[in-house]
């Protein structure tokens, strides 16, 4: 996209007073992020060396737990040295100080002031900044926590300050963020404004989504830094499972929603009328996803039967490092993308960097790796276990089938010499049916309990939703909703009625579950069925929230698969003109424009009739920024359960000069928006602790149930 | 050999779901409509956008009309959809396809997904066989029950393991 950016001639230069205050803060930013980058290095050395006399036992002139605390202090000062370089480009945001590079070219005067802070991440080396930024926040919130177990978060914190050496290094080095324009010395003349700020990024959600996704991407450099950490220093039972889980569950609660808010984000601006295309910046951030959520799970059998330390081990060492190929794609141009408003050289040094991580995880687990045999025993294929297994196979395929689609292009052209386009119809045959299968055990998986079950309690526990399963069958035919279109088969409507077979089966699968525990309890406790529910989630969060979590996958799956049933229609519409679409109508009453400081829009004003009568009034609109030369849509959305009436102001016929109105109807794709939120209330509640059985007795008749406590609450 | 009863309800589900998915698959032809909604979402427009042909939304596209009508002209032409995606490629390369042929190196994107899939799954089984999964008894799952010493207890603790159809944890 930058290379489409139409950068405005500056034909003014000024010469601003407080232009010695601008460079101050260019040269305090600078400042910062060579004494974060000093810091971070004596984090790594000192904490490296303290760890390995610790480790060793050998004597030193100093005590090494003296130099291990004097590396985490270092570490904090570091976060302070980040933090003032944050400011320091923030400020020269806020002051307009085109003198800086980065803020002549990823901002100017009459950008909002929202935006004025998304101007931190519109750019390559804002964006790197960014990430040090939250990797010196995470690692300040860790080392201060160090009490919890000092030795080990000795080991993650150097980790960290590790990775905190690769990104300042790259900072400072290759992409700094503070460069001032070539030629210009203290004091001599600025350009009057700067080129503004990408238009894509001119929307909330940009405000919200990068920061959420690198607190995602960043996050996941925790729990990598304590299995490396426990692994180097062969940790002791499975402690630091339990303090990595709360800190992956975090990170992978920002990286969803950083996903998320990307896909309402192409949904509301780019007016294609999706929200995902399968683009390889899209699947980079889907990847690390994937491993995370594996990780989630089949950690729960290493705290629970302390099987799969090796995989688990594994499993966050690649989601790390999916999150560096996800940096990597995004930044270094590796691959074709729409989001390729940042690509560069420093690419090599990601690739430097990933093998250095990889060299490090290869070599620790070699030399560590009998501290991580264990015995496994399982004793049925049809267990909870096994599940598990099969939820990580599929979890890791689909993984994989995102990572060969998007490195296909350059395989391709190495092997045989040409390009090829790997897009939609690629995943859409390959990766779906891999996620109808993950939904299918998303409901299936709960329903299995741990070691064994009979044939007797599959068929209690499953013919409700086979029936439920069958009958949205039967429903989805009843009421037209068909896999076949014009007499032949629609590989979309298929997949649609199996998506909401599915996820009917699986809903029910998880309420019977809540249900059957709640009736339980209110039998027990004489509570009504609410309460009960309430008490019966509060006695196991983890549970029960990994179950709200799935409700809510299960109801973005739905949204996901009304897609299948989009509809548009395109039309030049003169005033009084008329379309429809579904069940409405919409009227053209008008076209008009408007200016700002920042940008001059055309928009038409379109009744929306319903049955004859007029029900809401939509304003699609076609902006054009001022500083950056380019056009933006900015499409009007009219969102109810059923579907999303999605109107695109395209453009205006040059020869009529009539506007051209395109028009969606999207169905369900506000399920996936709530589905967001299930998800994220689940997760809230998997991250409360569980009501101890100690308390569960205080609160609730003791002789009922103090008893019955253990067996409800179970694995925790 | 007699499928025990509850198997029986299992594969006639699986019945059933095959023959359902075979009536979809023999369903007849595509209407031109149809068809060229299906082919344009088989190609690239070649603006330079990275969409679909059939989803470019750029008014003033310089060649998403071209394309379109090009496909047009080879439909009305009775064209089969391999010739007019071998014309599509004669003239735009590779590129214009949306996604890999089946034909020499590209058939390995195909192929390669399902095949680390079977080989996921088939080590998955391996495992499970190695670690005992598959050579143990199904057997009634009691596990809290068997934790208690007081015979109510443990009667209590088995009824709600029984009617949760839970042995507690996730």
């Amino acid at each position: 996209m930058e290379n489409e950016l139409v950068r405005r001639e500056v034909t003014g230069f000024s010469r601003a007073c407080d232009n010695h205050s601008g460079v101050l803060m260019a040269t305090f930013g600078s400042f910062c992020l060579l004494i974060a980058l000093v810091l971070a290095a004596y984090n790594l050395f000192a904490g490296a060396v303290a760890l390995r006399l610790i480790a060793t036992g050998r004597a030193a002139r100093i005590s090494p737990e003296r130099l291990a605390d004097t590396a985490r202090r270092a570490g904090i000062a570091g976060f302070v040295a980040v933090t003032g370089a944050a400011f320091a480009l923030i400020w020269s945001v806020f002051t307009n100080d085109f003198s800086i590079t980065y803020i002549l070219e990823h901002s100017n005067r009459a950008l909002p002031i929202p935006y004025k802070f998304a101007a931190l991440w519109s750019g390559q080396e804002g964006s790197l900044l960014l990430w040090a930024w939250l990797l010196g926040i995470y690692g300040f919130v860790l080392r201060l926590r160090h009490k919890t177990d000092v030795k080990l978060y000795a080991y993650a914190g150097t980790i960290l300050s590790g990775i905190q050496v690769f990104f300042l290094a790259v900072l400072v080095f290759a992409a700094p963020p503070f460069s001032l324009l070539p030629g210009y010395v203290a004091g001599g003349p600025i350009p009057a404004d700067g080129n503004g700020l990408n238009p894509l990024l001119q929307y909330p959600e940009m405000v919200i989504h990068p920061p959420m996704l690198y607190l995602g991407y960043v996050g996941f450099s925790v729990p990598f830094a304590f299995a490396l950490g426990a692994l180097m220093m062969r940790y002791p039972g499975e402690k630091w499972i339990r303090i990595t889980r709360t800190w992956t569950m975090v990170t992978w609660l920002f990286l969803t929603c950083g996903i998320f808010l990307g896909m309402h984000w192409a949904y509301a601006v780019l007016g294609w009328g999706g929200y995902w295309g399968w683009d390889p910046v899209e699947n980079a951030s889907f990847m690390p996803w994937l491993t995370g959520t594996a990780f989630l799970h089949s950690v729960m059998m290493q705290e629970r039967k302390g099987m799969m330390k090796s995989w688990n081990v594994w499993l966050i060492f690649s989601t790390f490092l999916l999150t560096m190929l996800g940096t990597l794609l995004t930044r270094a141009g590796l691959v074709s993308s729409v989001h390729a408003f940042a690509q560069s050289s420093i690419g090599t040094w990601f690739v430097v960097f990933m093998g250095i991580v990889l060299a490090v995880c290869i070599f620790t687990y070699i030399l560590q790796r009998g501290h991580l045999k264990t015995e496994h025993h399982m004793e049925s294929l049809v267990s909870r276990e096994s599940s598990f297994l099969f939820n990580n196979l599929v979890l890791l395929t689909a993984c994989f089938v995102i990572l060969w689609g998007t490195l296909f292009p350059i395989i391709s052209e190495y092997v045989q010499g040409t390009k090829v386009t790997v897009g939609a119809p690629f995943y859409n045959r390959v990766a779906v049916p891999i996620g109808l299968f993950l939904v299918f055990l998303t409901g299936v998986g709960p329903l299995l309990p741990w070691r064994a079950t009979s044939f007797k309690a599959i068929k209690r526990n499953f013919v409700l939703p086979v029936i439920a399963l069958w009958v949205t069958v039967i429903v989805c035919l009843a009421v037209g909703v068909r896999p076949w279109k014009d007499g032949s088969l629609d590989s979309g409507s298929f997949y649609a009625v199996v998506a909401f077979a599915v996820a009917a089966a699986v809903l029910t699968a998880i309420i019977a579950e809540f249900l059957r525990g709640a009736g339980v309890i209110s039998r027990q406790t004489n509570r009504n069925l609410f309460a009960a529910t309430w008490l019966l989630t509060r006695r196991n969060t983890r549970r029960y929230g990994g179950y709200i979590v799935h409700i809510g996958v299960v109801v973005v799956v739905i949204g996901l698969a009304g897609s299948a049933f989009n509809r548009s229609i395109e039309s030049e519409m003169g005033l009084h003109s008329k379309m429809s679409i579904g069940p409405y109508t919409l009227e053209c009453m008008g076209f008009t424009q408007d200016s700002n400081q920042n940008y001059n829009s055309d928009y038409a004003v379109l009744d929306v009739d319903q049955g004859g009568k007029k029900i809401f009034q939509v304003t699609p609109e076609r902006r054009f920024y001022l500083a950056s030369g380019q056009p933006q849509t900015m499409v009007a959305i009219h969102s109810i359960p059923e579907w999303d009436l999605y109107v695109v102001y395209e453009g205006t016929n040059p020869d009529t000069g009539q506007p051209i109105i395109k028009a969606f109807l999207n169905p369900l794709v506000g399920w996936i928006w709530f589905g967001l939120v299930v998800i994220v209330f689940g997760t809230f509640v998997a991250l409360v602790p569980s009501l101890t059985p100690a308390t569960a007795a205080l609160r609730v008749p003791a002789v009922k149930t103090a008893s019955m406590t253990p067996a409800l609450k179970g694995g925790d | 050999m007699r499928l025990p009863s509850s198997l029986k309800f299992w594969s006639r589900a699986v019945e059933a779901c095959v023959l359902f998915v075979a009536i979809c698959f023999s369903l007849g032809a595509a209407t031109p409509a149809s068809r060229m909604n299906t082919l344009s979402h088989q190609l690239m427009c070649q603006c330079g956008c990275a969409q679909l042909l059939g989803e470019c939304d750029h008014v003033g596209c310089p060649d998403r009309d071209k394309e379109l009508s090009e496909l047009t002209t080879d439909m009305a032409a009775g064209m089969t959809d391999q010739q007019i995606m071998d014309a599509f490629v004669a003239k735009y390369g590779a590129t214009v396809l949306a996604a890999p042929t089946t034909k020499g190196f590209d058939l390995v994107a195909w192929v390669a997904p399902f095949a680390v899939f079977a080989a996921a799954l088939l080590g998955t089984i391996l495992l499970i066989r190695r670690w005992g999964g598959l050579g143990g008894k199904p057997v009634e799952a009691t596990t809290a029950g068997a934790q208690s010493s007081d015979p109510a207890d443990r009667e209590r603790l088995e009824r709600i393991r029984r009617e949760t159809g839970s042995d507690g944890g996730f």
